[in-house]
């Protein structure tokens, strides 16, 4: 992380601390604990005055402190409903800086992967055709509904997944699915410190510049791809580059600070820390690494192999739909 | 389009006039744009709704330009290069031959009909193979209609969410 020792901007005494989720699975959350003892230190800095997943607040809490009151509010998870929308909008107000925490908030994540398919044929495959289900009524979910006490107005599905920056404004991103702990111990000390990089929606911290391969112990034998598996068919050789053994291994288009983790235990790189390069695109950058060590000479060849690849578009963007650019299926 | 940033409408295509589809033709420049310079010395016509950019090797032709292309707005691409075996740079090409099978899968997963994108081999003698390919693509394009995905992306709420109509609510 670059740091040109910009102060946090703060007010005096205990920094507060806020955490939302939006549309993610709290893995987030737990990540902040992956920090072990050092929450005790953070503790005894920080105040934490907004954290749904572990402390009971209530939005209106939030509603009613004044603007710009949290310092720091790390939000995870994309907006999917009109109620992410709201507290996005919310926390925005009510807090100085707003980190996109997490490869949800950040580049839409695995709920992103959702904007393959349209919303009715989501509702279809949740509300309808699942067969573990039973719903004779065909009911679906409303965002209006009459109770003895009065109209309730609930929260509605959105048409896309989107990420946190395409509704409010983002000062820093932490990339990751969930963040390692260590690389949020660093950031956290950085923001405690006063050593965080110039603001700009741009930044990513906790992480590094370079791509996961960097970061990866295993050889290359710079031999190209005859054929494709997938994790299940075939046991990987030890210390050899998983892409060239022919596992579809995201490490070359994904931004590296996670310590190579997956290629370490023998499994492939998802790509949760997003794109490596200038590009947002995460997906199109592994597409044409993928060109460059496929072994065909002539064009049906080439074909074949690359059907062996099974869902190449869920496997390229898994955690970064929402930031491709085309973002969603038409 | 980078985070935050606030995004005006797109301006609406196919209202005032008549809808002409805008295609963008990646050409590698030894043979592909030789081959529609060709065309072009030899008076071959073919429909002015692509544009051309040239660069140096299909090969270099990154896949990220073929889905911004769409992303802002074209309704077709095509990506030409030198025919297997021609290619100046000894392999470039090979790499093309290997990556656009993989586009066009990944295209038809975000919906955009097979039909947009299209990728050949067209040497530097081949003009009329390239005024045939130009008009063959812009017809067939014509035949999908446009795909507008700015005003697309607008309307779901990218780049400002607000006033979003949340899906579902119905009887």
């Amino acid at each position: 992380m670059t740091t040109n020792g910009a102060e946090i901007d703060r007010q005096p005494g205990k920094l507060r601390v806020g955490m939302h989720w939006a549309s993610s699975c709290g893995g987030c959350d737990i990540s902040l604990l992956e920090i072990g003892e050092h929450l005790l230190e953070l503790i005894e800095v920080a105040d934490i005055v907004f954290w749904p997943c572990a402390a009971d607040f209530k939005y209106r809490t939030v509603a009613d402190y004044p603007d710009g009151y949290i310092d720091v509010c790390l939000f995870n998870g994309g907006i999917r409903s009109s109620e992410h929308e709201r507290l996005a909008r919310l926390l925005r107000r009510k807090s100085r800086t707003l980190v996109a925490y997490g490869a949800c908030a950040m580049d839409g994540g695995i709920p992103a992967l959702a904007n393959l398919k349209s919303p009715r044929e989501i509702y279809d495959a949740v509300y309808h055709s699942n067969p573990t289900l039973h719903n004779p009524g065909h009911v679906e979910p409303k965002t209006q509904w009459a109770t003895p006490l009065g109209e309730l107005d609930l929260p509605g599905m959105y048409p896309q997944v989107l990420r946190l920056g395409d509704i409010v404004d983002v000062d820093y991103q932490i990339p990751g699915c969930p963040p390692v702990g260590a690389q949020v111990w660093k950031v956290l000390q950085a923001v405690v410190a006063g050593e965080v990089p110039a603001r700009n929606s741009a930044v990513r911290v906790g992480c590094d510049n370079r791509s996961v391969c960097d970061e990866c112990p295993r050889e290359k034998r710079k031999t190209r791809i005859k054929a494709f598996k997938r994790p299940h068919m075939a046991v990987p050789e030890p210390n050899w580059c998983l892409l060239e053994q022919g596992f579809v291994c995201l490490g070359a288009s994904t931004r590296s600070g996670c310590g190579a983790q997956c290629p370490k235990a023998e499994m492939t790189c998802r790509g949760c820390y997003g794109s490596a390069g200038l590009s947002s695109d995460q997906g199109t950058a592994m597409l044409s690494a993928l060109g460059s060590v496929i072994d065909a000479v002539t064009e049906d060849r080439a074909r074949e192999v690359v059907d062996e690849i099974v869902d190449p578009t869920g496997t390229f963007y898994r955690f970064s739909l929402a930031s491709s650019a085309l973002k969603a299926r038409r | 389009m980078s985070q935050g940033e606030s995004v005006q409408p797109p301006a609406e295509t196919g209202t005032s006039q008549a809808w002409e589809p805008r295609i963008i033709a990646f050409l590698c420049y030894w043979c592909s744009y030789t081959g529609a310079d060709n065309a072009g010395t030899a008076r071959l016509k073919y429909p002015a709704n692509v544009d051309i950019i040239r660069v140096m090797c299909s090969g270099r032709i990154d896949p990220d330009l073929i889905m911004t292309a769409f992303a802002r707005g074209a309704d077709g691409v095509m990506v030409c290069g030198c025919h297997i075996g021609d290619c100046h740079y000894i392999a470039g090409n090979h790499k093309t031959m290997a990556r656009m099978p993989l586009v066009s899968r990944v295209l038809q997963d975000f919906g955009i009909e097979p039909e947009r994108f299209v990728h050949e081999w067209v040497s530097a003698a081949e003009g009329d193979k390239f005024a045939k390919l130009v008009r063959q693509v812009t017809e067939q394009v014509c035949q999908v209609g446009p795909l507008d995905w700015p005003r697309r992306m607008y309307e779901r709420g990218v780049g400002h969410g607000q006033d979003l109509q949340p899906w579902g609510d119905r009887a």
